[in-house]
């Protein structure tokens, strides 16, 4: 199922599942993240599933490029497996004081704004992977109707909580962080709790996700 | 109990408890982060007396300013620092690598880091951080680790239980070698750049930018052409990865970096070469040079055991 394994500097390993962005690859990144993980092997000691690629860490003391890449090939990852998902709903206030772009976004995407929230909160979600900040999630696919590109001066602080879209794809800012997605709404939701020493992202790759839309009462009684 | 601290006059500019770092977390979005020169990290530690992968106090620039209470306890600072201990009736000059003595009511200055960014504060004792993730290392960024996540701040204080009762002196014959070629190994879209720009990156040299921090390095000097794309779909990111943006100018992901990206990646620091890239200070000139995936292999064993010799003849 990996096309290609290749080193990425002296102590990864860079497994190429192809160039497109689909489900059907990225579940194949997932299968196998998961497996790995499952196996525990000594050495390992990062592993980073995105879109299409999933890149292997070890520590060089222990490990080296050859040994992991034929365990690696050695492992025998199926198709069968069903991949674990959990269906996860999360509160969005699109207040004014919250959908910092929607303006920005109906003159980009020529609709108006019931419609973006009508399509967005009517669509299910899928997780892809988490990351660049801690917890965040890359959610997919938007319809080309609402893909729009990134703002060209990215907010060199987008609030926590900010819901937001870049192409197909929305996202969760889960920290206050500098950044560029088109920010439709915000939720009280914490998407990711430091202190919970298992499991902090509520959301992780393979999950399906949707977005409920709730009013400003709603989000200041929120008691998450 | 804990009747043994530091008051902290001065926090200094980036002032972080660190130690090995954390694991198996890059998938949710957590880095490494930990100490950024390893090597010095270590020796603080064992010139103390300790285990290896105790936590330290590491500071960057300008470090903090320390006033002691409590039983007599040892310290020892790595790194290339100007320190001053002020007793009560006489002020010295301190040393890295040797371990000093610290009596109740002295005061530790941590003025500087000379020609170098990182320096590391090893005690004779455990500070008392809080763990997450079996880490105490601090990750400002997502307020992860000790100290509910932040620098260490002007005027809080630091807690020491655990001292240890044999205070014996020791002392460490190292000096911190710099330098100035970088050694690299191609990185997965290198060929995303013209052969200018392939040729630029490897024999062109390239300034440390003000705007580095535990998070990434950026480098001003000649634009690197891409003639690809400029962005690749967002995928996973590690310390020593040189992405290049759209500007052309090279960026090296550090301890603190985002779990994925999407820019090009050039090359990747070899990792024997990491504790002495994250010491070179802005307006430092360095060059790229490239080895392949065998010798890299190989200067890292030679590093690593270079290091181990290191602690061992303490």
């Amino acid at each position: 199922m990996i096309k290609n394994i290749s080193n990425l500097g002296d102590a990864a390993l860079y497994c190429d599942f192809g160039t497109e962005v689909n489900k059907e690859i990225n579940s194949k990144v997932i299968r196998y993240f998961k497996s790995i993980q499952k196996e525990n092997i000594d050495g390992i000691n990062n592993l980073t599933p995105s879109y299409n690629k999933l890149i292997i860490s070890f520590d060089l003391r222990k490990k080296n490029f050859q040994t992991i890449k034929k365990l690696i090939e050695n492992l025998n990852v199926t198709n069968d497996d069903k991949l674990e998902t959990n269906r996860i709903k999360i509160p969005v206030c699109c207040d004014e004081n919250f959908s910092l772009d929607i303006k920005r976004l109906e003159e980009k995407l020529q609709i108006n704004r019931d419609k973006i929230y009508e399509k967005f909160f009517g669509k299910e979600f899928f997780c892809y992977m988490t990351g660049f900040i801690a917890g965040m999630p890359f959610l997919g696919d938007l319809e080309n109707e609402l893909q729009a590109k990134r703002l060209e001066t990215p907010r060199v602080k987008v609030p926590k909580g900010s819901v937001g879209l870049t192409e197909q794809f929305a996202n969760v800012y889960t920290f206050e962080s500098p950044g560029g997605w088109n920010i439709i709404g915000n939720t009280p939701q914490v998407i990711f709790d430091s202190t919970k020493e298992k499991n902090p992202n509520l959301i992780n790759p393979g999950d399906v996700v949707t977005f409920e839309q709730i009013t400003k009462d709603q989000y200041y009684n929120n008691n998450e | 109990m804990n009747k043994n601290y530091f008051e902290i006059k001065r926090a200094g500019i980036n002032t972080t408890f660190q130690d090995q770092g954390r694991g198996n977390l890059y998938h949710i979005g957590i880095p490494f982060s930990g100490a950024m020169d390893n090597r010095n990290f270590q020796i603080s530690n064992k010139l103390v007396g300790n285990e290896v992968n105790f936590p330290i106090i590491e500071f960057a620039y300008q470090g903090p300013l320390l006033k002691y209470f409590g039983e007599n306890i040892n310290f020892a600072i790595t790194g290339d620092v100007k320190f001053i201990i002020r007793k009560k009736n006489n002020a010295i000059e301190g040393n890295c690598y040797q371990s000093f003595t610290l009596e109740n009511g002295d005061e530790l200055d941590i003025i500087s880091t000379n020609k170098s960014v990182y320096g590391y504060l090893a005690v004779s004792g455990k500070f008392d951080v809080n763990y997450q993730w079996s880490s105490c290392s601090v990750n400002t960024k997502a307020n992860i680790g000790a100290n509910n996540g932040k620098k260490i701040e002007d005027g809080q204080n630091i807690y020491i239980s655990n001292i240890n009762k044999n205070l014996s002196d020791k002392k460490l014959n190292y000096i911190n070698t710099k330098i100035e070629n970088i050694r690299v190994i191609q990185g997965t879209n290198f060929d995303y750049f013209s052969d200018e720009g392939k040729k630029i990156f490897f024999e062109k040299e390239f300034v440390i930018s003000k705007l580095s921090d535990r998070m990434g390095m950026r480098l001003e000097g000649p634009k690197i052409e891409n003639i690809v794309d400029t962005n690749i779909k967002s995928e996973g990111l590690l310390k020593g990865v040189i992405q290049i943006p759209a500007d052309g100018n090279p960026i090296i992901m550090l301890s603190d970096h985002g779990t994925i990206g999407g820019y090009p990646k050039i090359g990747v620091v070899i990792s024997a070469d990491y504790d002495k890239l994250v010491q070179l200070t802005p307006g430092s000139k360095i060059k790229f040079k490239k080895v392949e995936l065998a010798d890299a292999e190989t200067l890292f064993k030679l590093y690593d055991l270079e290091t181990q010799n290191l602690i061992s003849q303490i």
